[in-house]
């Protein structure tokens, strides 16, 4: 994004803890205080929500320069024309405060850590300590604020307040008014940001209690995000909870793969198993937000019908083999037919890399009929788009398809003709999700399929392989918004499962045309070289939150309520 | 829960009283709901809610905040028995037990949530107050309106209002 045009941020001197910082006029002290590294413990505060100031854990020193008083020298600045600070006698709150010209902050004093403390005492009165039960422990805030800014004891001798535990709010989400420690984060995201306002506090004192409107639920598609930005353990994922310790999750940055958003994501996993995915935040794609359809859209990944090896149809039925048989027995089968006798039909839910290497496959077979499934459905006003491929940006620009689907009728009308004898089918289940049907398959001599899962096009085919789902594969995506973004592997896929790049290599290898690629990054190269779009780039280039590509005059409705908030100062952003 | 045409019309005269935001008048609203039907159901909650146009939690977290607030019906009679200092010293925790036994009303079943108990007869409810602003003259409590100072016999106290 380019700068030009906006008019120069005016910068401000202030110091924090001693040392002198230039920061933009109008940045709230917290976020001056972050962008100097200075941690400011808070619960409350989020970036992408209004500020009520409840929890107090920011307070912090603050102070001015001393205005002379009546017939008084004014002060003089020093050497570096800073004014001399006089302190505050009490604490302000670092996140709802905004920084002054001269202003001092001092996060690390004697008053400060008393404040902390003493907010630490007061969370934990009637807070239950029962860490080693609950889910949130390892990366809760409050635990870790315990052992930064608590006390070794308690001196509270009281019975601490009986709330109500296990609440079911909503169809995905679970409750502790125990662990609570009302900070309202929640309650911001369901009226500010989800607009689904049903969660308040009633009883309001020392009984405070979280809760939604008797007979309505927290059950809006983005519900799970008040689990990601809940502090402590109140709110907890039905889905996740009890599953697994947070710190044996492997946590691996990649996208959401549910629709043409993109979302990036972060990827909990413990021994080639997928525990969690959880929003990353990325201000360009899905702010610090994403679906819940998405975020747990990935039980299939462990599901009983994946496919474990490459099989070979003999007398009818599928029977295990290796990858060199399998390769040997369909590139046999392909090399029989003559130019345009095969189709391929590959998927935009491919990475760049794998469409790139149907590209080449698809010029090896010398066929002209390619194609992907088109998958469309609901946008909604938030992050959701209508394309439910996440890379159809990229099978448009690397298979050079214009319109998904249109060469699919063709490909159809082949197959009863006659015209097409062999189809090569890439992650992609024809039956269930193109309308093709098992006598149309059954008319072809050949058909090849890769797939994660056991499905009816599998059934039909003559070789079944393997193919690696979204958290097995390292490669990259083009989103709605025409963003290249990067998938990183997280787990290995089931048995002899392979990536679809490496499985195409080896058909194209077989089929006579070397070509000298051993790992993702040579595919990338050679893509890099071939289509124009991507020249001078590597998949590492890409970077963790991508970089845009092309424009395709998509925009985000939630980003852009976003920025309007953003520029109304009502958050930070 | 049916609102009379007649309330209604002075609940939208008193919401015009508040041009800028019409959550303001949820205080007026509810008062006037009470005042009608002698507590809130979640019913007059969520009409309230739609009258102002909010989510019904919005209006459940004041209800629930305002001791004044009722969520169960009260008695013909409620009685309100002052409980802060200087009543308590001049014996509101007596009173209150002499008042239920004379009423016939079982305070077992009360809490923080629900800190109303009601006559087997419904003539009268019962719950503790906070300060009601007469401390020389403790113990003292209220029945509906009316104020009573220094009461010590409840069963006369009662008697002046069983039917």
């Amino acid at each position: 994004m380019s700068d030009e045009g906006k008019p120069a941020v005016e910068m401000v001197d202030i110091q924090i803890d001693g040392k002198w910082h230039k920061v933009p006029k109008g940045t709230r002290m917290i976020e001056a205080c972050r962008q100097a590294g200075v941690e400011v413990p808070h619960y409350c505060y989020h970036p992408k929500l209004t500020s009520p100031g409840n929890c107090r854990m920011c307070l912090v020193e603050m102070g001015m320069p001393a205005r002379p008083r009546p017939g008084e020298d004014p002060p003089q600045p020093d050497e570096d024309g800073h004014l001399p600070i006089s302190w505050m006698p009490r604490p302000v709150i670092a996140c709802a405060n905004t920084v002054a010209p001269n202003m001092g902050i001092r996060t690390e004093s004697d008053l400060t850590h008393a404040c902390r403390q003493g907010v630490m005492e007061l969370l934990l009165i009637n807070h239950p300590l029962d860490c080693p039960i609950c889910d949130q422990a390892g990366e809760c805030s409050l635990q870790e604020f315990s052992v930064e800014h608590g006390n070794g004891g308690s001196r509270f001798r009281e019975q601490k307040v009986k709330k109500p535990k296990n609440v079911d709010i909503g169809p995905r989400i679970r409750l502790d008014d125990e662990r609570c420690i009302m900070c309202s984060r929640c309650i911001r995201f369901t009226d500010e940001i989800a607009d689904d306002p049903v969660l308040g506090f009633t009883d309001r004192g020392s009984h405070t209690t979280l809760t939604v409107h008797p007979g309505q639920q927290l059950a809006n598609n983005y519900s799970l995000n008040t689990v990601d930005i809940c502090p402590v353990g109140a709110l907890t994922s039905n889905d996740f909870r009890f599953q697994m310790r947070v710190w044996f999750l492997k946590e691996t940055e990649s996208l959401c793969t549910s629709c043409g958003r993109g979302c990036n994501v972060t990827i909990g996993s413990r021994e080639d198993k997928v525990f969690r995915m959880t929003p990353r935040e990325n201000n360009d794609v899905n702010s610090a937000w994403m679906c819940d359809q998405g975020r747990l859209n990935f039980h299939y990944l462990a599901s009983d019908l994946r496919l474990t090896d490459p099989l070979i149809r003999v007398d009818g039925k599928h029977e295990a083999a290796t990858w060199a048989e399998a390769i040997r027995v369909s590139s046999e089968a392909l090399g029989r037919c003559q130019p345009n006798e095969i189709a391929l039909i590959a998927s935009g839910r491919m990475t760049n890399e794998e469409l790139f290497m149907a590209r080449r496959l698809a010029s090896v077979m010398k066929t002209e009929f390619v194609d992907i499934v088109p998958r469309n459905g609901e946008a909604d006003d938030y992050l959701v788009a209508a394309d439910k491929n996440p890379n159809t940006t990229g099978a448009k620009l690397i298979l050079g398809i214009d319109e998904p689907g249109k060469a699919l009728e063709e490909i159809r009308k082949g197959i009863a003709q006659g015209r097409i004898k062999a189809l090569v089918v890439l992650q992609e289940n024809l039956i269930d999700d193109a309308g093709f049907t098992a006598e149309e398959l059954g008319k072809l001599d050949f058909v090849l399929h890769t797939y994660p899962l056991a499905n009816p096009t599998a059934d039909a085919a003559d070789v079944v392989l393997p193919g690696a789902a979204f958290s097995e594969k390292r490669g990259s995506m083009i989103n709605v918004t025409g963003r290249l973004q990067r998938l990183n592997r997280a787990t290995d896929g089931p048995g002899q499962t392979l990536e679809t790049w490496e499985i195409v290599r080896d058909l194209i290898q077989a089929l006579g045309g070397g070509n000298g690629i051993y790992l993702v990054e040579d595919v990338f190269k050679q893509l890099a070289a071939e289509v124009s779009e991507f020249e001078g780039l590597s998949l590492s280039k890409i970077g963790s939150l991508g970089i845009p590509l092309v424009e395709t005059g998509e925009t985000v409705p939630l980003l852009a309520r976003e920025q309007e908030r953003i520029a109304k100062g009502i958050i930070v952003g | 829960m049916e609102v009379p045409a007649d309330l209604e019309k002075e609940i939208d005269e008193r919401i015009t009283h508040y041009p800028v935001s019409k959550r303001s008048a949820v205080l007026p609203v509810l008062h006037a709901l009470q005042h009608h039907f002698g507590y809130l159901s979640n019913e007059a909650v969520e009409w309230t809610a739609a009258k102002l146009e909010l989510q019904p939690i919005k209006v459940l977290e004041v209800v629930t905040f305002y001791p004044g607030f009722r969520q169960s019906a009260p008695g013909k009679y409620h009685i309100r028995v002052c409980r802060t200092l200087s009543c308590a010293m001049a014996g509101s925790a007596e009173l209150m037990e002499s008042l239920c036994e004379s009423a016939k009303i079982d305070r077992s079943s009360v809490s923080h949530h629900h800190p109303i108990a009601v006559s087997e007869d419904g003539q009268f409810s019962i719950e503790f107050a906070e300060c009601l602003a007469s401390c020389g003259f403790g113990p003292v409590c209220m029945v509906n309106d009316d104020f009573h100072e220094k009461v010590e016999d409840a069963g006369a106290l009662l008697g002046k209002y069983r039917d």
